[in-house]
């Protein structure tokens, strides 16, 4: 009996955990005269997509899904490539004063965006770069990559030593080295980090906020954020807003699990 | 194999670096001893700032709510997580089978993926006063974001939904290290799950539990995406936070100089914390 008591308030715990993305799930497709005869324990009587077609048009979501694969695509190449040549010089070329280089670049990581966002908005006005993704896709670049600098400088600073002094003999210079040895053979670490900075941008709010203003150039979680609790909304239009911004985090996850469960432990020290 | 030239690959960051981070917070920093308005020229007005801040009413709520916060977005889920990880790792998996522990896991993980504003917007539907599933399915009408005594426990219950899958699977990442033979021992001695739970599961994964402890409190430090879309810090500033109260002098009151020493501060404080956290961590190591 105590062996299933446990078990028993485990999966409890869960359900509870898990009711939230079911009654989304549940609720989505009601029409809002099934809602309000049936509430939202029911289950819908048939897939009813007006609300979620109506909110997907309303809010051109497929835009914003755009704008957020762009972004967050961009800034994980970028922001990859960046970490590799810092790693590299840091981490390989052991190049001096590369503790300090590396405090500097934890200590950046740890800073609130808040701390930096009003002279970033102020710049960006000036060089007409507001509400625009390239510039988000700049400051998140740089962002991510602190981190990444940070992480692969510890890995590569392991990489065994005699494959590049082989490849010296073998007249490789540094920058073949870089991206004939050093690369390739670092490709799992990098794909880790590819998959994370790529989420974490998806995930960014308080930025992409603020710069990011025009229906145009928004970014899906802005986008939901800002509508939530709108006057216009109903409560299955709601739902159907909810749905959008799971149903990719969702399949990102699904899609990359792998990956992360091997690196989620990597992005603890984040 | 020491060599020069490695010091090149570093300008391109460097460059980017000083313009996208360094340049900005010092010009923070500075901006925080003016009054400016974000238009014209600002007006050094020197501690002007920090003086008014520490007489702000307003701002020593926000971190009391900051302090709140730290509890249900990093000491509860960290609590919390330890106790689920080892009924996890040491009592399902072992009587249930590793599938039935990986599948509540998952569970228990699922909100983490969430972007955390989607999350308040989950959240923003389910408790909404008028058409919100939570009030319709238990037949009570509760205004749990836009009541000044609920709203910030109302905050607090969402974060700890959201926050309690990470140090979950931390820790369950944590335990694979340690040697098994250490809990078959310890159960031949006839130790209860209690005492294992004390002794073994706790001192192996010392070194999650900081780096855990130290990253949601950074995250509650921070937290601004939740307020913005559940509450924008009310109702009349019941969940009102540091960073929402910079965000509101910058764009809406235009006091940039006062957000600026707002944020100025809220920096420092991760900083320290964050140095603080390093300090106990090495010396426990």
């Amino acid at each position: 009996m105590r062996r299933y008591s446990l078990l028993a308030a485990l999966v409890v715990l869960a359900f509870v955990m898990l009711f939230p993305f079911l009654l989304v799930a549940l609720n989505a497709f009601k029409s809002p005269a099934e809602y309000s005869s049936g509430g939202p324990l029911a289950l819908p009587e048939g897939l009813y997509l007006d609300g979620l077609v109506e909110f997907w048009n309303r809010v051109d979501f497929t835009r914003k899904l755009w704008n957020s694969l762009l972004i967050s695509g961009c800034v994980a190449a970028g922001a990859v490539v960046l970490s590799v040549l810092n790693a590299y010089a840091l981490g390989i070329g052991r190049v001096r004063g590369r503790l300090w280089i590396l405090v500097v670049f934890l200590v950046a990581n740890t800073l609130p965006q808040e701390a930096l966002v009003y002279p970033l908005y102020y710049l960006a006005k000036q060089v007409g770069l507001y509400d625009s993704r390239l510039f988000v896709i700049l400051i998140f670049t740089v962002i991510q990559a602190a981190f990444g600098t940070y992480l692969l400088s510890a890995v590569l600073g392991r990489f065994p030593a005699e494959i590049l002094e082989a490849a010296a003999i073998d007249g490789a210079g540094k920058w073949r080295a870089l991206w004939l040895i050093v690369v390739p053979i670092s490709r799992p670490t990098l794909s880790v980090l590819l998959i994370f900075f790529f989420i974490w941008t998806w995930n960014e709010f308080f930025l992409p906020l603020v710069f990011l203003i025009s229906n145009d150039n928004q970014t899906v979680p802005v986008a939901l954020g800002v509508l939530q609790g709108d006057r216009l909304m109903d409560a299955t239009m709601s739902s159907a807003s909810a749905l959008l911004g799971i149903v990719p985090a969702v399949a990102f996850f699904l899609i990359f699990q792998r990956t992360l469960t091997r690196g989620i432990t990597v992005g603890a020290i984040k | 194999m020491r060599s020069r030239g490695y010091w090149l690959y570093l300008i391109p960051s460097l460059v980017l670096f000083v313009g996208v981070i360094v340049a900005p917070f010092l010009m923070n920093v500075a901006t925080s001893f003016t009054r400016w308005s974000g238009v014209g020229t600002p007006e050094w007005i020197g501690f002007e700032n920090y003086a008014r801040l520490l007489k702000d009413e307003r701002f020593w709520t926000s971190f009391q709510h900051n302090v709140a916060l730290i509890l249900a977005m990093a000491v509860v889920p960290t609590l919390l997580g330890l106790v689920l990880a080892a009924a996890l790792f040491d009592y399902i998996a072992k009587k249930f089978g590793p599938r039935t522990a990986s599948a509540l896991r998952a569970a228990f993980y699922l909100p983490q993926v969430l972007p955390v504003a989607i999350a308040g917007v989950v959240w923003g539907w389910l408790l909404h006063p008028s058409y919100g599933a939570v009030n319709e399915i238990f037949g009570i009408d509760v205004n749990w974001l836009g009541d000044p005594s609920l709203a910030l426990a109302t905050v607090m219950a969402i974060m700890v939904w959201f926050q309690l899958g990470y140090p979950v699977v931390i820790f369950m990442a944590g335990l694979q290290r340690v040697d098994p033979a250490l809990y078959e021992a310890a159960e031949i001695d006839g130790a209860s799950w209690w005492r294992r739970f004390w002794h073994i599961t706790v001192p192996q994964i010392r070194p999650e539990f900081f780096v855990v402890l130290l990253t949601c409190t950074i995250a509650a430090l921070k937290v601004f995406g939740p307020i913005f879309v559940l509450t924008r810090g009310g109702p009349a500033g019941a969940t009102m936070v540091p960073s929402y109260f910079s965000y509101l002098n910058f764009f809406q009151r235009v006091n940039v100089g006062y957000g600026s020493a707002i944020a100025t501060v809220l920096a420092l404080i991760i900083v320290v914390v964050t140095f603080l956290f390093l300090r106990v961590q090495e010396r426990d190591a």
